[in-house]
């Protein structure tokens, strides 16, 4: 048995090359539009890991991407850290709360688990909200610094770049990175034990899988690049609030996973996409955003169950045959 | 601390709870038997406090006709809630619990938009009946009329449900639909009119909440969204499905938000959503609960 | 190989399974049958750690794995098929059971190599071994009753067991199916030196493979001991043969 050539495509690497030139589309919004999707495409894929991939529905994954987006920015703002370290502390910190908190959130199930990913998501929310003094409160941690980006100035053509376009690539770089790991990490004997979890745990305990050792693994690893994100995004975003752990904002990556398509790796990269260049084309014309997404999210879940890409999977099978 | 000031914090946290009971009972009997947890219940709440605001408008404020909008508000959303259930919710049970509550969500953006355009985004307010614009000294606390009423109204429909639940027949089959669906049907029970009845009544309840929290507080966008995750919090701590575990659920929400504060002045919601976790890891089918299967 | 000592298991004030004893030679093919609800699963569970006995020991091969996590009981050689069909339906047959080779020798903590050459000879041959071969690539929720048993069998074989376990072998299949199941059963268990443990409605199967026999009736045991011993015991045709008469 060969892998299908479509596996053997290195798409991460492809997909890096296609945006390097956005910056010189040459307008300002492209870049900022493209950052955003990036950034928050990383925070999706990060959740794919514990729901397409290991088959947990969380309600808390903001938890995580405002610990690492908290971390970051504290670490870079107050203590005048450089920025690898700091993004690196963003996604350990991440990693160490979601391992406390999966400790106790994967020895429950289904709907259980899904409300005790919540309780600890609002008790985040409730910290950063309060704890005035090292959060900010309610005004949250404006002003966050872009990393020092002056070493770039050596490099042709990025060279001669706004400060905002030099961010764009660290981004990009950054989670092309993440991606390539978190692409091994789905296809290694870890992620196909994940797999098996998703399909049947009862069965995986029966084949030697200690079920909630791998589903906390699982949520460690997710809430590390849920951390690395939002890092990415406080910095990108120049400023760090209380938002970003509220639970509206937990349901955001869901929708851009159900909306790429929980059932592919990529899937949830498109939904990402999708939405946030949607966003940009109706908030230009009417302020009721959410109004359209709850339309297009009914539309989806009722129609197309299977996201952009299952649908169009699905299509090109009917089209190529059954090997396509 | 004088003795009256804490009588006075309880009472201030028994109101809270009343009302909470009213909206998160309807969020357990909707899960209860539909098995469905329903993010757009707090949707549901603030609908009812926009139409109260409506129909007062249009019945005439500072009027007992007061009474008619929160009626007339609560039954708007039981319509609505069970047009909802009907034409869309329906179609997805078969489906991963994921669908139904995204889809729920949906409806929470949906909503909440429906509102600011109809309403706008500023706030608005509803004066008390005339009948309960007075108040009284109670031990030293100076408590409105409309505060008691509503502590009486909490326990008032909750033996309403307890009577109807434990001895009617109608109570049997819902019972039965939150114990094993599959029995239902044998029954004899229309298990589709059961979950339309019962997502109506969910909703009523939210609606009257919404409608008769209007006195006490202005009516703004986001109320929904606030409210859904502290009737999760009421429903998880007492039973998910569990009657009387929401009215215990809400009893200690109240109170422990009511004297949070005064320990941990800035960590009252804290305090709730830890409760919340901890009822989770130690019981997680809440204090009055059963184990699902 | 297998000793279960008067393991006894309640729901309730319901006794399920009532000091229930029963001891597996190595290579032997024992069964277990009984009537509906003698607690046959019951003591499947209570065996394979799915259920924790109130009272009794369970050892496998000198070791003591009473109340022992499933997944460690599995390590220890024991496999498992499952009454109703109990596969992993969104993977290929093959990933079914390379993914049961990748769990059972301990490879899922790797997370950085990849997964799609790891252990496919061994996937391969054993995929020819229970006839599964030509359907390698196809999705096990896609196949019919009979074969997703065959993956079922395949991802139980993947994890070396010494005993195995089947709770219903044959269930739900036609007579045809049934034939072909048992005689592939029969031919692995020789050819990999198994020990097999099984319940079954089926008596016509039960007779014809099995070399010793444990009657439970109402959680407790009436009858053990070789086909021709049970069917001469008289208890048993009152309570349990006379029954289908």
């Amino acid at each position: 048995m060969t892998r299908p050539l479509i596996n053997r495509i290195p798409w991460t690497l492809i997909v890096f090359l296609v945006l390097l030139p956005v910056p010189f589309l040459g307008s300002r919004f492209y870049t900022f539009v493209a950052t955003d999707i990036v950034i928050l495409s990383l925070f999706a894929t990060s959740l794919n890991l514990l729901l397409g991939t290991t088959g947990l529905v969380t309600f808390g994954h903001a938890a995580y991407f405002s610990i690492g987006a908290y971390t970051t920015a504290l670490l870079m703002k107050n203590l005048g850290f450089p920025f690898l370290p700091s993004w690196i502390a963003g996604g350990l910190m991440a990693a160490g709360f979601a391992l406390v908190f999966g400790f106790f959130c994967v020895r429950l199930t289904k709907i259980y688990f899904a409300m005790l990913t919540l309780a600890f998501a609002q008790i985040v929310w409730a910290i950063c909200f309060k704890w005035n003094d090292v959060t900010g409160g309610e005004q949250g941690l404006p002003n966050v610094p872009y990393p020092g980006l002056d070493w770039m100035e050596v490099l042709p053509l990025i060279g001669d770049l706004r400060v905002s376009d030099k961010f764009y690539y660290v981004a990009l770089a950054l989670v092309a990175l993440c991606y390539a790991a978190l692409r091994r990490i789905t296809l290694s004997p870890f992620g196909r034990v994940l797999t098996v979890i998703r399909d049947n745990p009862e069965r995986a305990q029966f084949i030697g899988v200690n079920v909630r050792l791998y589903e906390l693994a699982a949520f460690m690893v997710s809430g590390a690049f849920a951390g690395l994100s939002g890092a990415l995004f406080g910095i990108f975003n120049r400023g760090v609030f209380p938002d970003f752990a509220f639970w509206t904002k937990s349901a955001e990556p869901l929708i851009m996973t159900i909306l790429g398509g929980m059932a592919h790796f990529w899937g949830p990269a498109v939904g990402a996409a999708a939405l946030i260049l949607l966003n940009q084309q109706i908030t230009s014309y009417t302020e009721y955003w959410p109004f359209v997404l709850g339309g297009v999210l009914i539309v989806l879940l009722f129609v197309f169950p299977g996201g952009i890409v299952g649908t169009l999977t699905k299509l090109g099978r009917r089209i190529g045959g059954r090997d396509a | 601390m004088e003795p009256s000031f804490l009588f006075g914090q309880f009472l201030g946290g028994l109101t809270a709870a009343m009302f909470l009971f009213l909206i998160a009972s309807g969020l357990s009997l909707i899960f209860g038997v539909l098995r469905v947890l329903n993010f757009a219940h707090g949707s549901f709440y603030m609908l009812g406090a926009y139409l109260a605001f409506q129909f007062v408008q249009w019945v005439g404020p500072r009027t007992e006709g007061f009474w008619l909008a929160a009626l007339g508000a609560a039954c708007g959303i039981a319509v609505l809630g069970g047009l909802v259930e009907r034409l869309l919710l329906r179609h997805l049970y078969g489906r991963e619990e994921l669908y139904q509550l995204l889809f729920t969500y949906a409806l929470v953006l949906i909503l909440g938009d429906v509102a600011k355009i109809t309403w706008g985004t500023g706030q608005l307010s509803v004066s008390r009946p005339p009948s309960l614009e007075g108040s009284l000294n109670l031990l030293g606390v100076i408590v409105p009329h409309y505060n008691l009423f509503i502590i009486l109204l909490g326990p008032t429909i909750a033996l309403i449900f307890w009577f109807v639940l434990q001895r009617t027949s109608v109570g049997r089959i819902v019972r039965a639909a939150a114990q094993d669906r599959e029995m239902l049907s044998s029954l004899g029970a229309n298990v589709g009119m059961v979950y339309t009845g019962m997502f109506m009544v969910g909703s009523f309840l939210a609606g009257l909440g919404g409608a008769l929290v209007t006195p006490t507080q202005s009516i703004v966008p986001g109320m929904d969204v606030a409210i859904i995750v502290e009737a999760f919090i009421v429903v998880v701590i007492g039973g998910l499905g569990s009657f009387w575990g929401t009215f215990l659920g809400a009893l200690i929400f109240g109170q422990v938000l009511s004297f949070g504060i005064l320990i941990f002045p800035r960590f009252s919601i804290f305090a709730v959503s830890a409760l919340m976790a901890v009822i989770l890891i130690v019981r997680p089918w809440g204090l009055l609960g059963r184990p699902l299967r | 190989m297998l000793e279960v000592e008067g393991v006894s298991k309640r729901f309730g004030g319901f006794v399920a399974v009532d000091a229930v004893s029963l001891t597996v030679a190595k290579k032997q093919i024992a069964a277990v049958i009984g009537p509906n609800g003698a607690g046959k699963s019951t003591f499947f569970n209570l065996i394979t750690g799915h259920l924790r006995p109130d009272a009794g020991r369970v050892v496998l091969e000198g070791r003591d794995i009473t109340a022992a996590p499933p997944h460690r009981i599995c390590r220890m050689g024991m496999g498992r098929s499952f009454q109703r069909t109990n596969i992993f339906p969104q993977l290929t047959v093959f990933e079914n059971v390379q993914a049961a080779y990748i769990a059972h020798r301990g490879r899922g903590t790797n997370f950085w190599a990849s997964s799609a050459a790891l252990y496919r000879d061994e996937t391969t041959a054993l995929l020819q071994q229970v006839g599964l071969a030509d359907k390698a690539n196809e999705a096990a929720s896609a196949l019919s009753h009979g074969n997703q048993k065959q993956v079922e069998l395949g991802i139980a074989l993947a994890c070396d067991p010494e005993i195995l376990l089947l709770d219903e072998p044959t269930a739900g299949m036609s007579a045809a199916e049934t034939r072909d199941s048992i005689k592939l059963l029969q031919h692995l268990a020789e050819k990999f030196g198994l020990t097999l443990l099984f319940t079954e409605h089926d008596m016509e199967v039960v007779f014809s493979i099995a070399e010793k026999i444990m009657v439970l009736h109402q959680g407790r045991v009436i009858a053990e001991g070789t086909p021709d011993e049970v069917q001469r015991n008289a208890e048993v045709r009152r309570i349990y043969l006379g029954e289908r008469k």
